[in-house]
């Protein structure tokens, strides 16, 4: 016991006296999560607070060009630019000043007209009415075709959300002026209102949560886990070029002649580190409850309490020191166990879904995402942050964890014992 | 004290052994010098005798004890001195003292005088608390020897302590290493000064190509070969004056 506390000393003393460490373990993750929150506020708020830039060529001049261009300018999304010129607009949005260009083909209300009272009139025919009695004369409609220039950075989501929000007007166009159709063919009187027009089906967006415990999703309740979790993770990179300093400075040679097992000397820098990670959460919490209200984000809700919290994050960091500890022993230089380390984070990261949700990944993507630690650490938080989950949800989450920590520092024995201490 | 015995060593993809088939005995008491051009195998062999590397072949035991059995116990009663400064450099010399003795578990109150004596014997007491990174490389060196006999070794290792500084260091080093003797440690060292070594050992072995040539008091061996008239000139008329680099 007393060799460890010997060690732990040490490993503190070294950590404090080495102020790049100091940065990369404490005030990066704070900028990091700080700045990725600030980003993702909006899109988790939804695109509603933003008005991207877009043209309309209108060709058509008709009604139809009316209703589109006030929907376009009520909606709020967009900030809605008018041009002649179709080949202008391409342009300009080719070069990015404008996200897309919508152009609406000539005679497009017509046409729908046309169309729309055709197939009323031909309806009505084959129940029998007498043509004569009809107020619309079938004639054949050409079709229409609305473009959409998008500009080539455009994310294939906003993309989509942008052509199914442009479908869904033009079909309620479509609706309005069939009902409008028949109400003319069927009524003398055009006050008369034949049709109730309204919505029947509506939609109500809920999140399934237990309402009592759950907290409201947002930004905050997704990133600080998903960046804290980023955080935890990256403190294998510091601790790996810590072990591999003392074997440059000669000191590991010293080490491997004293009277102490490999064991208390890695125990000694993972009681540290895990302090350190402990430290490094809280202070993401407090930033997360103090100061992320304070720049207009949401506050964070500590969703299940914080001593659940606190199970998973040191179940996280152990995992992550676990790792540290077995690149610190087989890497021989900083340059070795540095950009391994890292690029080890950023893929366990990518895996684990801290930038993209599983969900949302190919199917073969997810069956690897749950090889991840850092997918272990998120369902975690997840069900705790954001489900309002009890211990036995986090329970297996946590042992894999921890068998990771303890398979990483065994293997980490098993080297040192089959390379060095011989 | 030390019994070596048709000791080898072959590192992997080798071809041939940096220590073949070495016998030696040391007494308790001794101060052993290991002489030899660079390549000998003396770093080898002072790695085998402080459990660095595993030896490919025979045994050697000290105190009658080996390392495969007697490891944490071996390791208590031995101080290594390694060539290269082992120190950690942005903890002060007094940091890096209570670490190393703390680890050979010396309580704090016997380490604090312990490493306060050292200091004071070393001539280092007024940069105790000054970090080894701002040190000269004697004091490096000196510091790199208190680290190592803390804990009173019964046998210390040491491989070229006093490489690389200068005069009144490496009369601080020998003078203290001097006294620890006269206090009843065994000393086995390597060095490349064989001025150095022919005042200061009471026996030497003289190696090359990973075996041991020629063994004795340094007064002895000089007398014997009848030619010469210091180790440095036997040293020589043994090994030859070809350059021995090797990768």
């Amino acid at each position: 016991m007393h060799k460890l506390l010997t060690s732990i000393h040490k490993e503190f003393k070294l950590i404090i006296r080495d102020p790049g460490a100091l940065v990369i373990l404490f005030v990066m993750p704070l900028v990091l999560v700080i700045i990725v929150t600030m980003v993702q506020d909006d899109t988790y708020q939804s695109m509603g607070n933003h008005s991207f830039p877009i043209i309309l060529v209108d060709h058509d001049k008709g009604s139809i060009a009316q209703k589109v261009e006030e929907s376009l300018n009520g909606s709020g999304t967009f900030k809605l630019t008018k041009m002649d010129s179709e080949e202008e607009a391409k342009e300009k949005v080719f070069k990015g000043d404008y996200q897309m260009a919508i152009v609406l083909p000539e005679d497009m209300s017509s046409g729908l007209q046309k169309r729309i009272d055709e197939n009323v009139a031909s309806l009505m025919s084959e129940m029998g009415w007498e043509a004569d009695s009809l107020k619309t004369v079938p004639v054949s409609a050409e079709k229409k075709e609305i473009k959409i220039y998008f500009d080539p950075v455009t994310q294939a989501m906003f993309k989509d959300a942008v052509r199914t929000r442009i479908q869904t007007m033009i079909s309620g166009l479509e609706t309005e002026y069939t009902y409008t159709a028949f109400q003319d063919t069927l009524s003398d009187d055009p006050n008369k209102e034949l049709f109730d027009r309204s919505e029947f089906i509506g939609f109500k967006e809920i999140a399934a949560r237990d309402e009592l415990k759950a907290a409201v999703p947002n930004s905050v309740q997704h990133n600080v886990p998903a960046w804290t979790l980023f955080a935890i993770f990256f403190i294998m990179v510091p601790l790996s070029i810590n072990m591999v300093k003392e074997k440059n400075q000669g000191t590991f040679v010293r080490l491997r002649t004293l009277p102490v097992s490999y064991a208390t000397v890695l125990g000694g820098k993972t009681v540290i580190y895990l302090i350190v990670s402990i430290l490094q959460f809280i202070m993401m919490l407090l930033i997360g409850i103090y100061l992320f209200p304070k720049m207009g984000l949401p506050k964070l809700d500590m969703g299940s309490g914080i001593f659940l919290l606190l199970i998973v994050e040191i179940c996280a960091a152990l995992a992550a020191i676990g790792l540290g500890l077995f690149l610190g022993t087989v890497s021989d230089s900083p340059e070795q166990s540095a950009p391994f380390g890292a690029t080890l984070v950023v893929i366990l990261a990518a895996l684990g879904g801290v930038w993209v949700p599983v969900f949302a990944m190919p199917s073969f993507m997810q069956k690897l995402a749950v090889l991840s630690p850092m997918n272990w650490g998120l369902e975690a938080f997840h069900s705790l942050f954001l489900r309002g989950g009890r211990l036995m949800d986090i329970v297996p989450f946590c042992a894999l964890l921890l068998l990771l920590f303890v398979l990483s520092s065994a293997g980490a024995i098993i080297y040192y014992k089959r390379n060095y201490a011989k | 004290m030390i019994q070596i015995q048709g000791l080898s060593k072959r590192y992997r993809a080798a071809e041939s052994d940096a220590v073949h088939n070495l016998n030696l005995n040391i007494q308790e008491g001794e101060i052993f010098g290991l002489l030899g051009p660079n390549g000998a195998g003396k770093t080898t062999l002072i790695s085998m005798l402080c459990s660095l590397i595993e030896p490919s072949a025979g045994s050697l035991k000290i105190q009658d004890m080996d390392f495969k059995r007697n490891e944490l116990a071996l390791k208590k009663i031995i101080g290594i001195v390694p060539q290269e400064i082992a120190l950690y450099p942005s903890l002060t010399a007094h940091e890096n003292l209570m670490y190393f003795g703390g680890i050979y578990g010396i309580p704090d109150s016997e380490l604090k005088q312990s490493i306060a004596e050292h200091l004071e014997l070393l001539g280092l007491s007024a940069f105790a608390h000054r970090k080894i990174s701002q040190f000269s490389g004697g004091m490096k060196r000196r510091i790199n020897l208190a680290a190592s006999i803390l804990h009173r070794p019964q046998v210390l290792f040491l491989d070229e302590p006093t490489v690389g500084v200068d005069v009144q260091s490496k009369k601080a080093i020998i003078d203290h290493l001097l006294a620890m003797n006269k206090a009843g440690t065994t000393i086995v060292y390597t060095s490349h000064h064989l001025n150095e070594a022919e005042h200061f050992c009471t026996r030497v072995a003289i190696m090359d190509q990973g075996q041991i040539i020629i063994e004795g008091k340094p007064k002895e061996l000089i007398a014997a070969s009848g030619e010469v008239n210091d180790l440095e000139a036997l040293f020589i008329a043994l090994t030859g004056t070809g350059l021995r680099d090797h990768a």
